[in-house]
């Protein structure tokens, strides 16, 4: 399991968590969570919550380009 | 060079902060985003971050965003590439400029670009 997606099972525990190295380099990724915690906040805070549980590859340019994709699970 | 971007974000309609301009875009998310924005018919005013590194470093401080683009409508951070896609996609981007903007918000002028120096 790579580490964005350890951060991301941490951050979000027993939710779906998927990550696809979209260029097979380890620096573009399409991230995909799918949480209850989603439920009722706009896709903005959705999305914040995705990059707070990567701010480290997103710190030290692990991640040289993202693409996030959230969904509740209602 | 944070009261500049400041101001930008508070007194544009649409701010896009991207790599590159609408003409020279050089990156693949911000492209994303500016064709979005583009179909949406959105009257957008672009801001290249590449020219100095502290544009970007000031404007995630202000935002608490990480990336590179952000959409923002009066003032208010949109989103991201992903966002401002799955929302024009959905029809919500039209309706937000609609409500944000009027419903003549097509007929502003067109795209144009603004340096932070």
């Amino acid at each position: 399991m790579n580490r964005l997606e350890e951060l991301l099972r941490e951050a979000f525990p027993g939710d779906e968590v998927s990550v696809e190295d979209r260029t097979g380099g380890g620096d573009h990724f399409q991230v995909t969570v799918v949480s209850p915690r989603f439920e009722g906040l706009s896709l903005v805070e959705q999305h914040r919550l995705v990059y707070d549980a990567l701010a480290g590859p997103l710190a030290d340019g692990t991640i040289h380009e993202l693409r996030i994709s959230t969904k509740g699970t209602e | 060079m944070k009261d500049q971007i400041q101001q930008i974000i508070e007194h544009e309609d649409v701010v896009l902060f991207m790599k590159g301009t609408p003409q020279f875009v050089m990156c693949g998310n911000s492209q994303r985003a500016l064709d979005a924005l583009r179909r949406a018919g959105a009257p957008v005013t672009a801001v290249d971050i590449l020219p100095d590194p502290a544009i970007r470093q000031e404007l995630s401080v202000l935002s608490g965003w990480p990336t590179i683009p952000q959409v923002f409508v009066r003032g208010e951070l949109i989103g991201g590439a992903d966002i401002v896609e799955e929302l024009e996609q959905s029809g919500e981007l039209e309706r937000t400029l609609t409500e944000k903007l009027g419903a003549d918000y097509r007929d502003e002028p067109a795209e144009r670009v603004v340096a932070v120096a």
